[in-house]
Parts: structure tokens; sequence; C-alpha cells
């Protein structure tokens, strides 16, 4: 029971600091490119692989880390990034005709959060 | 306010479904392949390119705005996720296996979006039956 709060209260931490992001990137860089949803999932790659290596991995927790994993991981980050307004962003710039917005877009995501999962646990490494 | 409201309560209930996908999928396919992430990510973007178009003024079934962002940015962005689906990535990745890794890369991102497109063609269809 107390897991399920955790989570949908990350989750609803996680997607308003979403929107409050993607709607302040989108009103300065304008809606020719997702700038708002690829900030939102390359910050959020970088806190996982942060709290990722900090927490340890989910099958050999210790028993005190499993609450901070489900309300911050599961919860909270799972809910800040997301793959649907990827995909609702990628189809109306393939609906657009805009083939190489919509390629660098797939691209630039897929490419930028493995990079940002690398250095988030490179960066944990060093703190701890 | 309200809109964040909507968001948060979209975003809880959208995070619950996924981490009881996820449950569900390490429980019935075992964790040798992020199955239930993918399972999320696929039927997210279905539905938010289905609701999107058939909510939108116009549509079929035009919502308010609180609506829209209760389902949208709420729901289906809390259910869906990039960053779990990175991690699990650059976890294959560092298990050493490269040629998974690319298959999962390469057969999300193609469901994905293949997905939206169902889901977009779907609620065109629904649109133009009047």
């Amino acid at each position: 029971m107390i897991e399920a709060a955790l989570v949908m209260a990350g989750g609803a931490l996680g997607a308003c600091a979403r929107f409050w992001l993607i709607t302040a990137v989108t009103r300065r860089a304008g809606e020719g490119f997702p700038w708002g949803t690829l900030a939102v999932n390359v910050s959020g790659a970088f806190a996982i692989g942060l709290f990722s290596t900090l927490l340890l991995s989910p099958a050999h927790l210790p028993e005190g880390a499993l609450l901070p994993w489900l309300l911050l991981v599961v919860g909270g980050l799972g809910s800040y990034t997301t793959v649907s307004s990827f995909s609702l962003n990628t189809l109306a710039l393939i609906h657009m005709g805009a083939y190489a917005r919509a390629l660098a877009n797939v691209t630039a995501s897929v490419g930028l959060c493995l990079m940002a999962v690398l250095a988030g646990q490179h960066v944990a490494g060093l703190l701890r | 306010m309200s809109t964040y409201l909507a968001v948060a309560a979209g975003g809880a209930l959208g995070s619950l479904a996924r981490y009881g996908a996820s449950l569900a999928g390490a429980a019935l396919l075992g964790p040798s392949f992020p199955w239930g992430t993918l399972a999320v990510n696929v039927v997210g973007s279905w539905l938010i390119a289905f609701f999107a178009l058939l909510s939108e003024p116009g549509g079929r079934f035009a919502a308010t705005a609180n609506a829209r962002h209760f389902v949208m940015a709420g729901f289906c962005g809390g259910f869906t996720t990039f960053s779990v689906f990175s991690l699990e990535t650059v976890r294959m990745l560092q298990a050493g296996s490269t040629g998974l890794a690319a298959a999962h890369i390469g057969l999300s991102a193609a469901l994905w979006i293949g997905a939206a497109c169902v889901g977009h063609a779907m609620a065109e269809r629904l649109n133009r039956r009047r």
C-alpha cells in the first residue's frame, strides 16, 4: 500500500515538473522542434543514472532504499520523462513533412539520453 | 492551478498503472528483456495520439483543456517513461549485450512511433464518421 502511495506521489510531482519545464522551454524556443521534451528526457536520464547508482540496482536493494527508489525513480523520474510526448512530437514532424527534424529528434533523444545515463552513473561514482 | 491539479492526478494514476505493468511484465515474462516498459511506452504512444486528435476542438469527442491535460500530459506522460528505457538500454550495453541493446532501441522506437501513427489514423476515421 505504501509502495503504491509513493509511486503515485512521485508520479504526480514528476508530471508537474515535466509540464512546467516543457511549457517554459516551448515558450522560449518555439514549436519548430520539441526542445522541451528533449530537455525533460535528457535531464531525467541523467538523474536516473545518478539515483540508480546511489540507491543500487532494484534487484539487490538494501531494505531501506526500496522506498526512496519507488518515490524518486519509479514514480518521480518515470513520470517526469515521457515517451508519449516524444512519439506525438515525432509524428507531428512526420505529418509536417519535416523528416530530417523527425529523424534528428529520434537520434538526439536516444543518443543524448544514453549518454546522460552514463554521465549520471559517473557523477554518482564520484560522490560515493 | 487547476491545470497542474489535472496533470498531477493523471501523472499519479499513469505512474501507478506503469508500476503495475512493470511488475506484471517481470512476473509473467521474466527479467531478461524489459517487456513491461516496452508495453507501457507503446500503449501510451497509441493513446496520446488517439486521444489528441479525437478530443481536439472540432473532434468527435471534443474535451476541455483540463481534460486533455489530465489524459495527455498527466496519464500518458506518467504512464510512459524515457528514463527507465534509457537505463535498461545502458544496462544491456554494460552487460556486453550490444546486439540486444541495439534491437531494444530499434524495436522500441519503431513500435512507439508506429503506435502513435495507428492511434492517429484510428481517431481520424472516428472523427470523419458523423
